[in-house]
């Protein structure tokens, strides 16, 4: 009995922590500052969320299935570089080949794993330096920035807005319905769960657990692809430079969003909150002026710390 | 005639394994061998004394930090947070150089001390994975260095503490010794001490070691403090020879570079074993292998993309087979 | 009603065969499940169950014989096979998942039917929650419910009552016979006399891989089958039992060990079990008794519930490491798991327990190592091409040598001994027990657990017999036969047939 309290504990710390933490500090910061609540102030944090959810979203899937990409940081910048090359060819080419090479990155990373048993975090640390090698390549060891045409339909993609509120953030918001609905309402969505839940039973109970993480991989890294798209469109330009440690972010607002970093349970929406409360909280940090952004990955590390060890403890 | 062809392929996959295990043990000093015969022929002003002298100083920061990451691989952990630990190391550095090098020294370890033991109480005591108990300082610490260094490149002007970065002492460069010094410490640490054999012997087999009675949440927490303190005293010096500190780059990547020298030096990441040497010569291998390329004329670009595939290799040949 | 009995057999094994790294697990066993009936399958640890088991359902190939299926096989683990963080629902139905019209899972639907279907089994829990917030017993009645819903023809249950309270034993019991009535034919794997003699139609014994009776239940009296369990004739015990031996001289000296009330639920329940120096205890009981626990409960490596343990007069603290300070020594059953570290050195191996004393300021004396390490390679004749010999590369029988000399170089008083001689062949068998003896006779204290009764009549000077977590009879000196063992074990009066038969006949009729 005693257990079973402290799983609906845990649950409910999980579920509705990550919420309530976030309600509070939109609160808070409603209230203290006046320009945190404008439509501009608004439109430009889901602007900025959008693309971490579209990369933590992959994110979510992978550390369900008990895994971690660390690779998503570079795939996101090499992503934003091959989309600003490509669209030189043509918006079909600016957004199929990013998510080409970056999926195909993400499959080779998932078959080295799920074929050779290699530790997830050493074969997707191995790919982190990979694509960052990958993108130097293409840009004359960073020296090129490419630039995409102003009037060009691609640009379109990540400035167009519908009421003020940038394309991207829809694309990302339907992404994440579609990624709630795959891994709930879908025989690979539960296969991802088994996988990580317990992958030995997950092979007796007959779930194809090499596949599942063959496309885990591949899906994270096709979605940091398409987040380093959508960023090259929003910036007109492939900056080289961005989505260093960008991994962390990831997994750090999956954590925070509930899901469990050993596997086995998390929500998608739980990962749009941890994104959400993020960026709320770099807004505000912003906004006080006197703090430097510093403070965001001290407040990140504290978050995942605090959640780790309170999903450890509850668990017990 | 089943029997034979079952003897043939037995003999087969003995043959195998036995090399694998050969490739496993010694593939890092071949290499190693192999590379310097290349870069003697066919790289000119190589086999010169600045050159190896440069090399040495380069590879001396990764070294101190792949020692203390081989403990705590051994232990079947990994601590991701040693670049950030380097970094904290780097910000504090300046805050007490004015009163005197020895103490802004110490307050850099203590701080390194600090960080490790509480990667090693996460571990050891809360009992959560090394990946992730780590992994909150990784994203966490360089924040604190920065906000501690308010953001800031600090040019450091001491002559004393710059002169650990720079001076020589018996012919050889001061960090080249200290890390000559902790190697030899360390190794002696991991096979002539109490210490070093419950942490191989956790590492191997958490369960028997701790029905044969061993400490070893205390052993733990031992690992961790002292990869800590290595990661600190690695910021140390590489800040001195900077001459400034700069927590935003200092350590930057490096849990990878250590992971990957002790990795590619035959300790394998399931733990049970520390290799010294082999760590010492996985280091000394990736230096050669960028300075080669680099020597060539080999844009960074490819020279990050051949590391990548290096590690791949090197965990693949360490890997146990189930 | 299963009418179909009559039908050929769904299972058959003829004369199979399957050896392991040149342990042979299976040696030529023949084995027949009859359609519709619940067959028990029992036999001591190593027995070859477990082996049975992995050829009966294909994960394992024999080396030789015949195997023929007609029917789908599903196994339910002791552990339970499935994922304790995803609901009950998502667990009875993955991969058979209703479908909405647009081929998305219907979760209302699963949910409900998941509800329904367990309502069955005697299972309210909220189908919603993880599987792991249910009691071990649900969880097993969920992996059932999976198996039956999956169309199984035939269920193996391995160990299905080992960690149950005694409430969902009777749940258990229950859902198994009415799948029994709705014709599924159920392999029950379990060391409880009381379930097998309540459900079970027939049994299979196995020992040392061969199958040493097969046939109906019924005609098997208890004492029987624990004596079939344990092995070798009576014959040989009696030739075996003149050898013991017959010196007592301990009866005056003071317990050095006592351990009181120990429990920790539903394993153990108020063992006690003293032991003075020099004298060897042997804890008799089948797999499941309780004995590992009890041990593991000495060395304070398994949470307790009551109950302490008292050195020489002293309470000790419950840890490994208070326990291993106040003398106390235990050589796991497990070799491989809990034991030899593999990849270090026989050297390292033994000296492993007594580092701190063998090193000064925390480094090792090389010497002083060497020197210990001679000493016990020597006296306990461990076989080996030099101590720096990788500990894995050793057979059996010297592995357990190594891990012996562990412990005594830890100068223990007190050594808890779990089947040392398990799965080691007979010249070291010997050996081993030679061992023991020499030890007590210096003055230790031992605690022996052995499957094999001989070992025990053969080797201990009292007899401590474990059923069902709780101590079942002590026994000493001229009581210390086989026959008063196995009835300690079987808990019944031997010469009292007709009560036995009378209470065997009223149970099968109530399993019907």
């Amino acid at each position: 009995m005693i257990t079973q309290a402290a799983a609906v504990r845990t649950k409910v710390l999980q579920r509705q922590g990550a919420a309530v933490a976030l309600v509070l500090v939109v609160a808070v910061s409603w209230l203290v500052f006046p320009r945190f609540g404008s439509l501009d102030n608004l439109r430009d944090l889901a602007l900025q969320g959008s693309f971490l959810a579209v990369i933590a979203l992959g994110m979510t899937f992978v550390i369900i299935t008990g895994g971690i990409d660390l690779s998503v940081g570079s795939l996101y910048a090499l992503g934003g570089v091959l989309a600003a090359w490509g669209s030189q060819y043509g918006f079909l080419v600016a957004l199929a080949l990013p998510l080409l090479v970056c999926g195909a990155i993400g499959l080779v990373n998932g078959l080295l794993i799920a074929r050779t048993n290699m530790a997830p975090f050493i074969v997707t640390l191995a790919s982190l330096l990979f694509a960052r090698g990958l993108l130097l390549a293409i840009t004359d060891e960073g020296a090129t920035t490419y630039q995409i045409a102003p009037d060009s339909a691609f640009v379109e993609l990540g400035r167009g807005t519908v009421f003020g509120f940038g394309y991207p953030i829809f694309i990302a918001a339907v992404l994440c319905v579609l990624g709630g609905l795959v891994l709930n309402r879908t025989t690979f969505g539960q296969n991802v769960f088994a996988t990580g839940g317990a992958e030995q039973s997950a092979i007796l109970l007959g779930v194809p657990v090499a596949k599942t993480k063959i496309r885990v991989y591949t899906v994270s890294g096709t979605l940091a692809g398409l987040a380093g798209a959508l960023t090259a469109a929003y910036l007109q330009s492939g900056v080289t430079v961005i989505g260093v440690g960008t991994e962390l972010d990831a997994i750090a607002v999956v954590v925070i969003g509930g899901t469990l970093l050993t596997g086995g349970m998390g929500t998608v929406v739980g990962t749009v909150i941890g994104v959400g409360l993020i960026k709320v909280i770099q807004n505000v940090i912003n906004q006080i002026g006197t703090l430097d952004s510093n403070y965001q990955s001290v407040v990140s590390g504290v978050f995942l710390l605090v959640v780790v060890v309170l999903q450890r403890t509850l668990r017990r | 005639m089943t029997l034979p062809a079952t003897k043939t392929d037995t003999k087969t996959a003995t043959r195998t394994a036995a090399r694998t295990r050969w490739l496993q043990d010694n593939g890092v000093y071949v290499a190693v061998v192999a590379l310097l015969l290349f870069n003697a022929v066919f790289t000119s002003n190589f086999l010169t004394l600045g050159n190896f002298r440069t090399q040495l100083v380069q590879a001396a920061p990764v070294l101190i930090v792949a020692l203390g990451m081989a403990l705590v691989i051994g232990t079947e952990g990994v601590d991701l947070s040693v670049g950030a630990v380097m970094a904290l190391a780097a910000a504090i550095i300046p805050l007490y150089l004015g009163a005197g090098p020895l103490l802004a020294i110490l307050m850099a370890l203590v701080a390194g001390l600090t960080a490790g033991a509480f990667n090693g109480f996460l571990v050891a005591k809360v009992g959560i994975q090394p990946i992730v108990a780590t992994l909150a300082l990784l994203v966490g610490g360089r924040g604190l260095a920065l906000v501690i260094a308010d953001g800031q490149l600090v040019q450091l002007h001491d002559p004393a503490f710059l002169a650990l970065g720079t001076d020589d002492l018996l012919g050889l460069p001061i960090s080249v010794l200290i890390a000559a010094l902790l190697a030899i410490a360390i190794a002696g640490l991991t096979n002539r001490t109490t210490f070093g054999r419950q942490l191989v012997a956790i590492g191997d087999n958490r369960k028997a070691a701790t029905l044969a009675g061993l400490p070893v949440n205390r052993v733990l927490v031992g690992v961790y403090t002292l990869c800590g303190v290595l990661a600190a005293i690695s910021g140390v010096l590489a800040t001195s020879r900077l001459g400034a500190s700069d927590p935003a780059d200092m350590g930057l990547l490096m849990e990878l570079s250590a992971i990957t020298a002790v990795v590619v030096g035959g300790t394998p990441l399931t733990g049970g074993k520390v290799r010294v040497l082999g760590t010492v010569f996985g280091v000394i291998l990736m230096q050669l292998v960028r300075a080669t390329l680099i020597k060539h004329n080999l844009p960074d670009s490819i020279a990050q993309m051949i590391q990548a595939a290096i590690i791949v290799a090197a965990v693949y040949v360490a890997r146990e087979r189930r | 009603m299963p009418t179909e009995t009559s039908a050929g057999p769904v299972i058959e094994v003829a004369g199979v065969t399957k050896t392991f790294a040149g342990v042979r697990a299976l040696d030529d066993v023949d084995f027949a499940l009859k359609r519709g009936e619940i067959h028990a399958l029992v036999g001591e640890n190593g027995a070859g169950k477990s082996t049975l088991i992995k050829v009966l359902t294909g994960i394992h190939t024999p080396d030789g014989g015949r195997v023929t299926r007609n029917g789908q096989i599903s196994t339910i683990y002791q552990e339970v096979n499935l994922v304790p963080l995803m609901s009950v629902a998502a667990n009875l139905f993955l991969g058979r998942e209703p479908r909405t019209r647009f081929g998305l899972i219907d979760r209302t639907r699963r949910d409900a039917d998941a509800a329904e279907l367990l309502r069955g089994y005697g299972i309210t829990a909220d189908v919603t929650s993880p599987l792991g917030t249910l009691a071990v017993g649900e969880q097993q009645m969920v992996a059932l419910a999976r198996a039956v819903e999956a169309d199984a023809d035939v269920v193996i249950m391995d160990e299905p009552t080992s960690s149950l309270e005694p409430r969902e034993v009777e749940t258990l019991l229950e859902v198994v016979r009415k799948l029994h009535q709705e014709g599924i034919t159920i392999i029950y794997v379990s060391h409880r006399m009381d379930e097998l003699y309540r459900i079970c139609d027939t049994v299979t014994v196995l020992r040392d891989g061969r199958n040493v009776h097969s046939g109906p239940l019924e005609e098997l009296p208890r004492i029987e089958l624990v004596s079939l369990m344990l092995g070798r004739s009576v014959g040989e015990i009696e030739k075996h039992g003149t050898t013991a031996f017959g010196e007592d001289h301990h009866a005056d000296t003071r317990p050095v060990l006592e351990a009181r009330g120990l429990t920790s639920t539903p394993r153990i329940n108020g063992v006690d079990v003293s032991i003075r120096p020099g004298e060897v205890v042997g804890l008799a009981g089948l797999l499941g008794s309780g004995r590992t626990e009890t041990a593991k409960a000495i060395i304070g490596a398994l949470p307790l519930d009551h109950g302490t343990v008292f050195v020489a007069g002293k309470p000790v603290p419950r840890n490994v490491k208070a326990a291993t300070r106040a003398g106390i020594s235990m050589l796991a059953e497990d070799r491989k798991t809990e034991g030899i570290i593999p990849n270090l050195s026989v050297r390292e191996n033994i000296v492993l327990a007594a580092l701190p004393r063998l090193s000064r300021f925390g480094v090792i004396s090389r010497s002083k190592q060497d020197r210990i390490v001679d000493t016990f390679v020597k006296r306990l004749r461990i076989k080996v091409s030099s101590p720096e010999q990788k500990v894995a590369e050793l057979s059996g029988g010297n592995q357990q040598k190594v891990l012996l000399a562990r412990w005594l170089c830890t100068e223990p008083r007190i050594l808890l001994l779990d089947e040392p001689t398990r799965g080691i062949d007979v010249g070291a068998k010997a050996e081993v027990q030679a061992l023991i003896d020499e030890l007590a006779r210096e003055g230790l204290a031992v605690l022996l657990i052995s499957s094999e009764l001989d070992e025990l009549l053969d080797g201990a000077d009292r007899l401590v017999v474990l059923r069902d977590g709780e101590v079942a009879g002590e026994l000493e000196g001229a009581q210390l036969t086989r026959e008063h063992v196995l009835k300690a074990i079987a808990a019944e009066v031997m010469d009292d047939a007709a009560s036995h038969q009378n209470r065997h006949q009223n149970s099968h009729q109530n399993s019907r």
